[in-house]
């Protein structure tokens, strides 16, 4: 069955590896929903957070395609129930618009908005929330002449996780403790970092 | 440097005294001391300070003046095939590197250590359309296991040094460096190469779980019909002794896929043939009667499995790789064994109990028969007018002893020689199996012949592919390589003309091809030759070429619409191949 998977990929920071991680899912005719860079919490490792829609089988493969990378240091995937995600968007809307036909004040309260910027011309509306959330208030707002609208990709982080700093150290010594190498792939996927 | 000369010895030497060198330098010391001394390549305008630094070094390392880039890297492959070392290719950038693609995909897909060296650009006009310039990382990142621009001359030893690592380390591959020409002729402060053993985000292959291990030997003492299936991991695991052990303890009738022919010699007890598309009735068809499967170094390609889930099903599978995206990739494991089959072969061999499986062997046998009364025989001893493509190679084993390289090009001819040609010692069968380039054969057979240069070589090349990369003739009227090649010829692009026959009704869409004088066309290049369409000319003919020193060209005219039997046809189970 299809559902949205989050691929969490721990990398080196090289030019190039975005090419190299885009075409794996582009050579599978895979639609990437949604894609994030991103510094980590372990110095000089970037973080990868790739949101698409495929089964469990497709995904785990993709992980393992991704994780065969040279400059790959890891690639974990979870389902929804399994990470804390948000995505932030921005709507601009003409403020005589705004000013003469809602009131400002009740949009901001209904849809957990803030307002970033006012100016004479337009105004600009900031929520951050899931995908349901962001797109209520483009519905909300779409009557009253919405100009611009952008939303940015997803950011999650894994509840089980207990961060990369310690993985990052054992990746760094020439003999791995035989935690870091062993055979993942029969392995308990919720034990997120236990590899 | 002073002298023209620089020797082995010397090129160090001189370097441990010399703390500003070139970037280009910097290049050829990495070679040597990576223990390279054959070079594929050609040059142009973006590598020429790294040839100009080779002229230096003619005596530290031969470089092969090559007619194509493609017929480079398809040396530089044939070359790690037959040695068992990295392959190494010069090219320029924009076409020069573009001409590499097919030959990186091909050494991608077939797990075979290249390090392709591209000039560049000067990085200042990098991404400025400047001439000769083309973003070769990009282009070639999905067919490289790694590649790497460099921009800075002092980036040169540690990045050289990553690169042969990460080449023939775990799966091996290929790897792309390109160097911008203002790296190339910077002179920088060399403080010396140190090869490189260890990449912080790089496991090329794990710490063997001696718990799966357990498993799997536990699978195959209670099997009663285990059936091994082994592919080129054992050969690039230079596996092979252990192989043998194994199969033997247990009593494992094994086949190969056509990358793992030679790592098992033919005359094996224990090998039952090959497997796929136009393999042995008996690997085929007891896939799908075997109760355990033992995958050793293969990856389950489609012209192996044929349609998937008709295959093995009935079968627990035990799949040992070292890459481990390869297991449940396209055969879900019930056991799999991550690791190198070096490590891995041993531990399992100690824990199994020793066994001969007679009865389930003999079916093997069975299928061998009856494949031999509707097909092998006939092709191997025709009674019609022309010659099959089958004889030929019959002879040829005859001559060779199975003690040649044979390498070949894509097609039927491809099939046939796979099919029956013999071998005593492994790296001896080389071919493009995974993408199937034909133009393969005539440059990797001169790549072969300079990392094997005590082995006879025979190229075995159908007329089709043989026309794909002919300039090459010029690479072996240069350097005087002694590479014997034989021409299957048919007149058609055979493989094609079997699918049109059987999937097409016989509508023969483009697949006649015409063929020059080859004769004629390799004394233009000094190159011996005869050609011949009698029977009774064709051991003659073999012995004349097999024996005559120096290279030798071969045109052996066969049966026209002759067939590649048996055949899984596409998209059927491997149960329903066919005989006729």
């Amino acid at each position: 069955m299809k559902q949205e998977y989050t691929i969490t990929v721990y990398t080196e920071n090289h030019i190039g590896l975005l090419v190299r991680i885009a075409t794996i899912f582009s050579r599978r005719k895979i639609n990437i929903e949604s894609l994030n860079t991103s510094p980590s919490e372990a110095e000089g490792i970037h973080r990868f957070t790739i949101v698409i829609d495929e089964t469990e089988e497709v995904v785990r493969k993709l992980a393992r395609q991704i994780e065969k990378q040279v400059e790959v240091l890891k690639a974990y995937y979870n389902s929804n129930e399994e990470i804390i995600w948000q995505e932030l968007a921005l709507y601009k809307v003409p403020t005589t618009e705004i000013a003469e036909k809602v009131k400002v004040e009740r949009l901001l309260r209904e849809n957990g908005a803030r307002a970033v910027v006012i100016r004479n011309d337009y105004v600009v509306f900031e929520t951050v929330g899931h995908r349901e959330e962001t797109d209520r208030l483009v519905q909300v707002l779409a009557p009253y002449g919405l100009i611009e609208f952008v939303r940015s990709a997803r950011v999650a982080i894994i509840k089980e996780s207990r961060g990369f700093h310690e993985k990052l150290k054992e990746f760094e010594q020439t003999e791995p403790k035989a935690a870091l190498v062993e055979n993942e792939f029969l392995n308990q996927q919720k034990e997120v970092f236990t590899m | 440097m002073s002298s023209a000369t620089v020797t082995r010895e010397t090129a160090s030497n001189q370097t441990a005294a010399t703390s500003t060198i070139s970037g280009s330098k910097a290049v050829l010391e990495a070679l040597v001391a990576e223990g390279v001394h054959t070079i594929f390549g050609y040059p142009g305008g973006a590598i020429m300070p790294i040839y100009d630094a080779l002229y230096d070094y003619h005596d530290a390392l031969k470089h092969i003046l090559v007619r194509h880039e493609q017929g480079g890297i398809h040396a530089a492959q044939g070359f790690a095939r037959s040695s068992g070392q990295v392959g190494v290719v010069f090219a320029t950038s924009g076409p020069g590197a573009t001409n590499l693609v097919t030959g990186l995909a091909d050494a991608m897909i077939d797990s075979t250590p290249v390090v392709a060296i591209t000039g560049q650009v000067f990085a200042h006009l990098l991404g400025t359309d400047a001439f000769q310039e083309t973003d070769v990382i990009n282009i070639t990142s999905p067919v490289t296991k790694w590649n790497y621009q460099v921009t800075d001359a002092n980036e040169i030893p540690a990045v050289l040094a990553k690169a042969f690592y990460i080449a023939k380390s775990g799966r091996p591959g290929p790897v792309l460096i390109d160097i911008t020409k203002n790296a190339q002729l910077q002179q920088f402060d060399y403080k010396g190469y140190e090869p490189c053993n260890h990449v912080r985000s790089y496991r090329p292959k794990p710490i063997v779980r001696k718990e799966y291990v357990e498993a799997a030997a536990r699978l195959i003492n209670e099997a009663k019909k285990p059936f091994v299936i082994f592919g080129q991991g054992v050969i690039l695991g230079k596996a092979e002794a252990e192989f043998a052990q194994f199969i033997e303890k247990g009593g494992l009738p094994a086949a190969w896929t056509i990358l793992g022919l030679s790592a098992l010699p033919t005359n094996h007890p224990l090998n039952v043939g090959m497997l796929g598309m136009h393999g042995n009735y008996g690997p085929n068809v007891l896939t799908n009667e075997c109760d355990v499967l033992i995958a050793v170094g293969m990856r389950f390609d489609d012209r192996v499995t044929g349609r998937l889930d008709k295959y093995a099903k009935q079968a627990k599978v035990i799949h040992l790789d070292i890459d481990p995206s390869e297991i449940d990739k396209n055969v879900k494991a019930t056991v799999g064994v991550w690791g190198d089959c070096k490590e891995t072969l041993p531990l399992l061999t100690q824990l199994l109990d020793k066994k001969e499986h007679t009865a389930w062997l003999q079916k093997f046998k069975d299928h061998d028969a009856e494949e031999n009364k509707e097909v092998i025989f006939n092709e191997l001893h025709p009674e019609t007018e022309v010659m099959t493509m089958g004889e030929v190679i019959r002879n040829l084993n005859e001559i060779s002893g199975g003690n040649a390289i044979i390498v070949t090009d894509v097609g039927q001819h491809q099939m046939v020689t796979c099919r029956y040609a013999r071998f005593n010692q492994s790296n001896s069968n080389i071919t493009s199996g995974g993408l199937g380039t034909m133009g393969f054969a005539l440059p990797a057979a001169i790549g072969a012949k300079f990392g094997a240069p005590n082995r006879t070589v025979v190229a075995v090349i159908g007329d089709g592919g043989v026309q794909m990369t002919l300039q090459e003739l010029g690479t072996i009227l240069q350097t005087g390589i002694d590479v014997k090649i034989l021409i299957l010829n048919n007149h058609f692009l055979g493989m094609v003309r079997q699918w049109q026959q059987l999937f097409h009704d016989k509508r023969y869409s483009f697949v006649d091809i015409a063929s020059p004088d080859y004769v004629k066309l390799a004394d233009a290049y000094g190159i011996a030759g005869a050609s011949i369409s009698s029977r009774a000319d064709l051991r003659n003919a073999l012995e004349t070429m097999y024996q005559h020193p120096g290279s030798y060209l071969l045109e052996v005219m066969v049966g026209r619409e002759n067939n590649v039997f048996p055949m899984v046809p596409q998209g059927c189970s491997v149960s329903e191949i066919r005989l006729k």
